[in-house]
């Protein structure tokens, strides 16, 4: 299933034509550094924070504000990232310190009063921020669809700057995904497990808690930070409602769940599940919606403005009887096969 | 005076201390006591609603993030009962509005609690004592609520006016101060005192107070903590559901996300006060509705940013909030 969808996003521009198709795919790929990242921090080191989406946005306004002001340079879009990572790395480590010093239950208290100050801001510095409209703004040439490499489509796509920015999008997902599979993989990443399942034994063989809550953090903001740089490259616009409102954090927290908490691999399904199911529950709920028309109650239950009412009531039910998701249920019937299978030759034997 | 020994006095100063930071820096004497009351009946309504989620954490270590949603559906509620009743809010006399806000109130606080009820049974009690699920199940408990308001009462915003002689202002001096603010106060007095008195001298409280002290203590002891647990999880969802419909005639508006908005504000109030704390809510309430009013007058883009500090400058004096709860 993994190298499906491997696979899948790596060919998608040939395997599924079309700017829509292209797109879906894009986003996936920004989802799944986004929800690895938040996966760092609540399938690993056990605590829940509701700033994610700000770190996202933070990332997505660094772009988009350096290539406002001075202009679509390299240097401009490497300063703006830069400079938005910086930003990232002191608020998530201020944040940190203050409230996982106390209790690790502050930490997703303060974090969503945070989010919601950040997100007021943003819309309210309309000077800087483009306020509620957003920014658009221009790239290098490179990257622009009008920009074309050859004259001749190759296996049916013109190869253009749409086609590059993916591809750029695609390397980098795919190495931050590796990189953060290594670091859940490290020493590191068991200790955060350790402090998961057990906060006082973790403490008691002398690893400093705080430390390593506040570092897994910031870690995971930075990987929303560069998500968020990735959304404004790709969309070349950037406003609250694209990057910082509190349903992007709903669907980090969804695919999180569906995919499986604590795996990173469930943030790749998950993300293409998800953002596969976004696109259709709408439309399903569309054609329920008007199939119900003669029960008004229900027709306006089933209306496609309330699909956040269905996804709010699966997200409910996954995290009763699923809270392992799809990763976790194919571990467990793999461990199951091979148990069984292992069985079986003993019997042979 | 035994009894004021027993208090620890020094956080019960830092309202004063605010008040009077303000002074100067506000400069004219009437504005400054215009935003004071003001800060104070918007202190006495968050206080109101973030009292029982306190202690529904202090007794059963449960951290609701769906108490937004009870504040949206007393909210809610009370435009429905104040709309039916127009004849009587139309009105310039006292009683026939208070006829009207009164049972608005009472029902407000029914619906409020029945919700409460059915949250406690369906989404909290198979999560308990386990923190990670409980933050992600009420959330999406709160999203799910807040969706089906969506679908009863429309997606738009509300308006929820004011009876009539409830508006306007007593003058007093050159400060003008409304006359609802004034009876936001009374409310909220009125409830915390009675909180206390149940609190403090009835068997009832004490029970509540042991159990938010050491639960298991309580358990041995006989009494059934849990369904204690689920009278005050009730009770704290009516009152944020009486907190709903002040706050909603306070803001004379009210939209379905205005249970998130509030949360936020709750989250920064318990916070400050200690979780599980009445007295450290009511000082931290107090406290964020004096500064939202202060920077809201001084500079409005940082009102929220300003109670964050505010809660991270009491977080380094205490790190578990103005009066911890021992034991946690």
């Amino acid at each position: 299933m993994l190298i499906v969808t491997l696979l899948g996003l790596a060919f998608a521009p040939f395997l599924f034509p079309g700017v829509k198709a292209l797109s879906v795919a894009a986003k996936v790929l920004i989802f799944v550094v986004l929800v690895a990242g938040f996966d760092l921090l609540l399938g690993y080191t056990g605590i829940v924070s509701f700033a994610h989406t700000m770190f996202f946005g933070i990332g997505a306004y660094g772009i988009a504000i350096s290539s406002n002001t001075w202009g679509p340079t390299w240097g401009a879009l490497a300063t703006g990232f830069a400079l938005s990572l910086v930003l990232t790395l002191l608020l998530s480590l201020a944040i940190g310190l203050f409230s996982l010093r106390v209790r690790a239950i502050f930490f997703a208290m303060i974090t969503l009063a945070v989010a919601a100050a950040f997100q007021t801001l943003a819309s309210q510095l309309s000077d800087f921020t483009g306020g509620e409209d957003g920014l658009s703004f221009k790239l290098p040439e490179l990257l622009l669809p009008s920009t074309e490499f050859s004259e001749a489509p190759f296996l049916g796509v013109s190869l253009d700057g749409r086609l590059l920015c993916y591809y750029l999008l695609f390397v980098l997902a795919l190495g931050l995904l590796l990189s953060l599979l290594r670091i859940v993989n490290s020493p590191f990443g068991r200790v955060l497990q350790a402090i998961r399942e057990n906060e006082f034994r973790a403490e008691a063989i002398g690893y400093r808690v705080v430390v390593y809550r506040t570092l897994s953090s910031v870690l995971s903001a930075l990987y929303a930070c560069v998500a968020g740089a990735m959304l404004a490259l790709w969309l070349r616009y950037n406003g609250p409602d694209t990057s910082l409102s509190f349903e992007i954090m709903m669907d980090v927290l969804l695919i999180v769940v569906i995919g499986g908490m604590g795996t990173i691999y469930g943030a790749a399904i998950g993300a293409v599940l998800f953002l596969l199911a976004q696109s259709y529950l709408q439309d399903l709920l569309r054609l329920a919606s008007e199939a119900a028309s003669a029960w008004p109650v229900l027709a306006a239950l089933l209306s496609p403005d309330r699909w956040l009412l269905w996804l709010g009531l699966l997200f409910v039910l996954s995290v009763y009887y699923f809270p392992t998701g799809v990763v976790g249920r194919l571990r467990s019937r793999a461990a199951l096969t091979s148990l069984s299978s292992q069985a079986r030759s003993k019997d042979v034997a | 005076m035994k009894f004021l020994e027993d208090i620890d006095t020094r956080p019960l100063l830092l309202v004063p201390v605010l008040a009077l930071l303000a002074w100067p820096l506000i400069g004219s004497g009437s504005t400054w006591l215009t935003l004071t009351v003001a800060g104070l009946a918007m202190g006495m309504i968050i206080f109101i609603m973030a009292s029982g989620l306190t202690l529904v954490f202090g007794l059963m270590d449960v951290l609701n993030f769906g108490h937004g949603l009870f504040i949206a559906l007393g909210a809610f509620v009370a435009t429905s009962v104040l709309g039916a009743m127009g004849d009587w809010t139309g009105s310039g006399t006292w009683w026939h509005n208070m006829v009207a806000v009164l049972p608005a109130m009472l029902i407000a606080m029914a619906v409020a609690a029945a919700v409460g009820l059915a949250f406690e049974r369906f989404i909290v009690r198979p999560v308990y004592g386990q923190h990670l699920k409980q933050i992600l199940i009420t959330m999406g408990g709160m999203i799910i609520g807040e969706e089906l308001i969506k679908v009863i009462w429309g997606p738009q915003q509300i308006a929820l006016p004011l009876p009539e002689a409830m508006r306007g202002a007593v003058l007093w001096g050159d400060a003008a101060i409304e006359k609802y603010r004034l009876l936001a106060v009374a409310v909220g007095l009125a409830v915390f005192v009675a909180q206390m008195w149940v609190l403090g001298r009835t068997k009832v409280g004490l029970l509540i107070r042991a159990g938010v002290q050491d639960r298991e203590m309580v358990e041995s002891l006989g009494y059934r903590i849990r369904r204690l647990f689920v009278g005050v999880f009730v009770a704290g969802s009516a009152l944020a559901g009486l907190g709903g419909v002040m706050w909603g005639l306070y803001q004379q508006n009210v939209v379905p996300q205005m249970g998130a908005q509030v949360n936020v504000l709750i989250f920064i109030v318990i916070i400050i006060g200690g979780l599980g704390s009445t007295g450290g809510a009511l000082i931290g309430a107090l406290m964020v509705g004096l500064m939202a009013n202060y920077t809201g007058f001084l500079a409005p883009k940082l009102a929220l940013f300003s109670n964050i500090a505010l809660m991270a400058g009491v977080l380094l004096w205490r790190p578990q909030g103005v009066y911890p709860v021992a034991n946690r």
